[in-house]
């Protein structure tokens, strides 16, 4: 089991109702989100619809809205909500003592190719 | 049966408990329901007494009983049901080879079947301080009775943590006569239990009781003085005085005992459905254990998990299969309850209903026609049924419409539709509670000519003060006149049947002075809003409440809470702000010095009258703006619903027609401007003549010099829908012109819909009344004096800010992930 989740640091880092970024060199970004009662989600930092950051939209309930154009994207699945298809690929997290884990298989699973070392 | 026999004692097996808490005495109560000889029993129990029921703790610290009312079970039920009890003597190992236990004292007890029921323990911040005489946690009758004893002393308290436990200890000591401060490191009370509304009206309840309720504080450390404790520091630096300090931050199953003796341990003791571990001989249950991954800390699965061990034990496995838990609160006087999940998920509906006279707030969560959780405060009556609905996984399709209002309505068959419930009504029921108008009044008033909300707002004034009787009415103007209903103007969005006007309006009205507060006194119909309501309210609170009023970053749009424009590769735009459009080669040197520094990809002259650096990343933007402050720039505000630009042109300096100094009285006009928030976005101009160079005539404020002094023109727009100015007025002076170009921003802030441009606010109001309103020398003077106080508020560079530091995690990344490795970012 060691090394199957990262540790992201203290929860505390997160205000609730926001978003940090964790960038994955030669991968994708990640966005960990904090909803208002305290619950953490990642995703890919994403926007189905044109790449847009969703870190930075506006979270209410479970559901950030990308800045871009307002898509209205779910924490939990990653699924664009309403009439606006599309899914961003979410990452397994846990918390434990306060801390935030992430699925590091998850993590890495959006990596190019590794290089020729 | 896996584990070894052995006959003695009468040929009953031996079966030793370990913690006489309530789980363990109620494994051992169910085992003698099913078969009470078959066992030998022995129990240790760490506390020097009998079990009592640990969650009525609160109530005898408030006061309201004593410890002989709470024991569960006293001495006599031990020694009639032939059980050993051994209290006050911990065990402190567990030898499994042996399969004995041996206790503090040394005594060593041999077992068939051995049960960990040791609870859990409180958790400890490991904050420096923490050891010191005075601070103490609460979980068994020898905290209660520290407390009691600090709180004869009377003094200050501080509870640290504002969950359930947290919040019971504090009202204890706040009715034993402590003045009490909470301290909480999330933005709401409860937040496991409870969202964002609820958690605002407990706040708000335990305020008006006189307790001190810290939200987002963060302990730093707890002060000594005299070798006992002082205080508490924050990480903000406030210090609170403190003679008692209660750590109630949570609690860890304790499994020290099991983990040494090898048995599997993650949180909590692994146990099966069984509540066997992984030592077959071994069984554990209550708040130690973890079954299927989770870990519990509230008695009603505690009752689950000893049916389902006592089943196993006595050789008629059932097993269990997990709990739904619901939560209360022990205060007396707070109704309040939650139960499943209620974070807003996927597909899930919130049926919200909020009744402010009554303070009540009612939540329900429903996927599918499911009911997956609820969350209720004032009025907690359907808390048990909902709950139900909840566990039985029921589908709810026939009952939805009325499912807030409670059981009896929704099962009232015909009634579930409430049209028909509203029809059922006798004429002289109430409606309107606030106005008194009765059904029939209602009636009257729509079949009268008063065919849409608004109309019978204002006739008869139902749901004209707090609107909790919205929906009564609607329904009635639905059966009065069928199909015919005129809808009314635009709510402001859907969480709530309010307009713009009306939300504005009754924010000053009712003093209301947060987004949770509106939310709930004007009856949201979800928990926390939406992207367009926060926004909107945020700015609606700032106008009304300047220098008061906590702006909330996370309310705002992207561009905002930045301070630049994002662009579609996520990155931003900085445009530093160049007075009436004017620069300096200073200015213009540190500006391409920044563009190198950061790699800006574009650099661009906008239609402003500045200039655009694009392609910087958020992690830059506090150096770059560092750089620009330097040189003596601000914020441009190009991102902000807020003024924007003043375009000038050369005036009468240098241009052989400018009749007035244009560039110089554009300067002060921004310089009496920027920084102020408005509706949407405010553009001016001032040009020196009527060839009007700087394109006046189509900003929201744009002067026209003439010889004879300064054309007022307001309402222009470029944008999508091109419009010219309305000539608001003409005055002598720059001083008039100044004065009214404050008291005309002013009244655009008070009065106009979040996100109106000037244009279609003055297309909505009417030009003519806008030039009557401020033809009032008195009025111009007023609206003048509310924007410069507003302004003294709002005129701090946001770069400079953020440059010093501040909100630095909206900027930097929480960590970064390299391939085979990892660095935490603290
Ligand atoms: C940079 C600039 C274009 C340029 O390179 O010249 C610009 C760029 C944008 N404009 Fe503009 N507008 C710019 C001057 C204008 C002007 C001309 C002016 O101000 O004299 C207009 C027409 C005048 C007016 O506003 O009446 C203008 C009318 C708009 C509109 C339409 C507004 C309307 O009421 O219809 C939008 C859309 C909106 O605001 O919702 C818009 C929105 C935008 C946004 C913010 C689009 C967006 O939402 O991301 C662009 C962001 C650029 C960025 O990231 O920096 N921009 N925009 C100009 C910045 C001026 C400045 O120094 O702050
Ligand atoms: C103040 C307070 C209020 C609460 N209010 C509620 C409520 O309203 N609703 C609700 O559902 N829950 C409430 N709870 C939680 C509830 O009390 C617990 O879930 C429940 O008591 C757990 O039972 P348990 O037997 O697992 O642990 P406990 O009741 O804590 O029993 C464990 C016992 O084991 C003993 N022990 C530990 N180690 C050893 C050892 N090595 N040797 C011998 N003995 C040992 C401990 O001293 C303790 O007496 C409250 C808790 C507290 C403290
Ligand atoms: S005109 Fe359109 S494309 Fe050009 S900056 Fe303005 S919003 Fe963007
Ligand atoms: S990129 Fe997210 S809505 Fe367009």
């Amino acid at each position: 089991m060691i090394g199957k989740w990262l540790d992201i640091g203290p929860v505390t880092q997160i205000e609730p109702g926001t978003a940090r970024t964790l960038p994955v060199e030669g991968g994708e970004e990640i966005a960990v989100f904090r909803t208002m009662n305290g619950d953490c989600y990642a995703l890919v930092n994403k926007c189905p619809h044109k790449q847009g950051p969703l870190s930075q939209g506006i979270v209410h309930g479970a559901v950030v809205t990308c800045p871009l154009h307002n898509w209205n994207i779910s924490l939990m699945t990653g699924e664009a909500l309403g009439d606006d298809k599309g899914c961003v690929p979410t990452i397994p997290l846990k918390m434990d003592g306060g801390r935030i884990f992430l699925l590091r298989e998850a993590v890495l699973a959006r990596q190019a190719a590794p290089q020729a070392a | 049966m896996n584990a070894p026999q052995n006959f003695d004692r009468g040929g009953r097996e031996r079966l030793v408990v370990i913690g006489n808490g309530m789980a363990g005495c109620r494994a051992v109560e169910e085992i003698l329901a099913r078969d009470p000889g078959r066992y030998d029993i022995t129990i240790f129990g760490a506390e020097p007494r009998v079990n009592y029921n640990r969650i009525m703790l609160s109530p005898v610290l408030a006061g309201e009983k004593q410890f002989e009312d709470i024991v569960i079970n006293p001495a006599e039920w031990y020694a009639g049901s032939g059980i050993t009890l051994i209290s006050g003597d911990p065990v402190e190992r567990i030898d499994r080879k042996m399969q004995s236990v041996i206790a503090a004292s040394g005594r060593v007890e041999p077992y068939d079947r051995l049960i960990i029921a040791t609870g859990s323990d409180p958790f400890i911040i490991p904050v420096p301080g923490k050891d010191l005489p005075g601070v103490v946690t609460f979980r068994d009758l020898d905290d209660v009775n520290k407390m009691l004893a600090a709180a004869d002393a009377g003094g200050d308290a501080v509870v640290i943590g504002g969950g359930l436990l947290g919040l019971e200890a504090a009202h204890g000591l706040s009715l034993r006569g402590m003045k009490v401060t909470v301290v909480h490191l999330m933005p709401t009370l409860m937040e496991r239990q409870l969202d964002e509304a609820a958690g605002w009206l407990l706040k708000e309840e335990l305020e008006r009781r006189g307790q001190t309720i810290l939200t987002g504080a963060d302990t730093e450390a707890i002060l000594e003085r005299d070798g006992h404790v002082a205080g508490v520091r924050l990480k903000d630096g406030r210090e609170i005085p403190a003679d008692l300090v209660v750590m109630a931050v949570g609690i860890r199953p304790s499994t020290l005992l099991a983990k040494a003796a090898g048995i599997e341990v993650e949180r909590g003791i692994v146990v099966d459905d069984h509540m066997v571990t992984s030592d077959p001989a071994i069984l554990a249950v209550g708040e130690c254990v973890q079954h299927r991954g989770t870990c519990y800390g509230l008695v009603a699965p505690l009752w689950e998990m000893c049916r389902a061990l006592a089943d196993f034990l006595c050789e008629s496995p059932t097993g269990y299969s997990g709990s739904v838990t619901s939560t209360k609160l022990k205060v007396s006087g707070i109704d309040l309850f939650s139960a499943g999940d209620f974070s807003g998920s996927d597909g899930s509906e919130d049926i919200v209903m909020r009744d402010a006279a009554r303070g009540i707030y009612k939540r329900v969560v429903v996927r599918d026609n499911r009911v997956i959780g609820a969350v209720l405060y004032g009025d907690t009556g359907e808390g048990s049924w909902y709950f139900d609905l909840l566990k039985k996984g029921e589908d709810i399709s026939d009952v939805r419409e009325a499912l807030i209002f409670g059981q009896a309505f929704a099962m009232g068959g015909a009634l579930a539709d409430p049209n028909t419930a509203v029809a059922a009504l006798s004429d002289d029921a109430e409606i309107c509670g606030c106005n008194g108008v009765s059904k029939g009044q209602v009636v009257a008033c729509i079949e009268g000519g008063a065919h849409s909300l608004d109309a019978v707002r204002s006739t008869c004034k139902a749901s004209a003060s707090c609107g909790s009787c919205t929906g009564l009415v609607e329904s009635l103007l639905a059966l009065t006149l069928g199909s015919e209903v005129k809808s009314g103007p635009k709510t402001m969005c859907k969480c709530t049947s309010f307009t713009h006007d009306d939300v504005r309006r009754l924010i000053l009205e009712k003093q209301l002075r947060a987004i949770p507060q509106v939310m709930q006194e004007l009856h949201w119909t979800t928990p926390d809003g939406c992207a367009s309501c926060r926004p909107a309210l945020n700015y609606y609170l700032l106008c009304a409440w300047p220098g008061e009023y906590e702006d909330d970053q996370k309310s705002r749009f992207v561009n905002e809470r930045l301070h630049a424009n994002i662009q579609k590769d996520g990155t931003y735009s900085v445009v530093p702000r160049m007075w009436g459009g004017l620069t300096n080669p200073k200015e213009l040197r540190a500006i391409a010095d920044a563009a190198e520094k950061y790699g800006a990809r574009t650099v661009k002259v906008t239609g402003g009258q500045r200039i655009d650096l694009f392609g910087i990343h958020k992690e830059d933007l506090p150096a770059i703006w560092a750089d620009l402050n330097a040189a003596g720039m601000v914020s441009g505000h190009a991102y902000g619903k807020a003024l924007r630009t003043v375009k000038t042109c050369v005036g009468s300096e240098w241009c052989r027609f400018g009749t007035q100094d244009s560039t110089g009285l554009g300067v002060k006009i921004e310089h009496a401007t920027w920084g102020s928030w408005m509706p949407h976005k405010f553009k001016i101009a001032v040009s020196g003549c009527p060839r009007n160079c700087a394109e006046a005539t189509i900003k929201d404020f744009g002067v026209i010099c003439v010889d004879s002094g300064y054309e007022l023109h307001v309402g222009g727009n470029g944008g999508i829908h091109l419009r010219g100015t309305d000539l608001l007025c003409k005055v002598e002076t720059e001083e008039q012109a100044m004065e009214m170009c404050g008291a005309f921003i002013q009244l655009y802030r008070e009065e106009a819909h979040y996100l109106e441009r000037t244009a279609p606010w003055i297309e909505r109001v009417g030009i003519e009344s806008l030039r009557q309103r401020l033809a009032d020398v008195e009025e111009v003077r007023k609206l003048a004096a509310r924007f410069r106080l507003s302004q003294k508020y709002s005129q701090h560079d946001p770069w400079a800010e953020r440059a010093g530091g501040k909100r630095a995690d909206l900027h930097a990344h929480i960590a970064q992930v390299r391939p085979l490795q990892m660095e935490p970012a603290e």
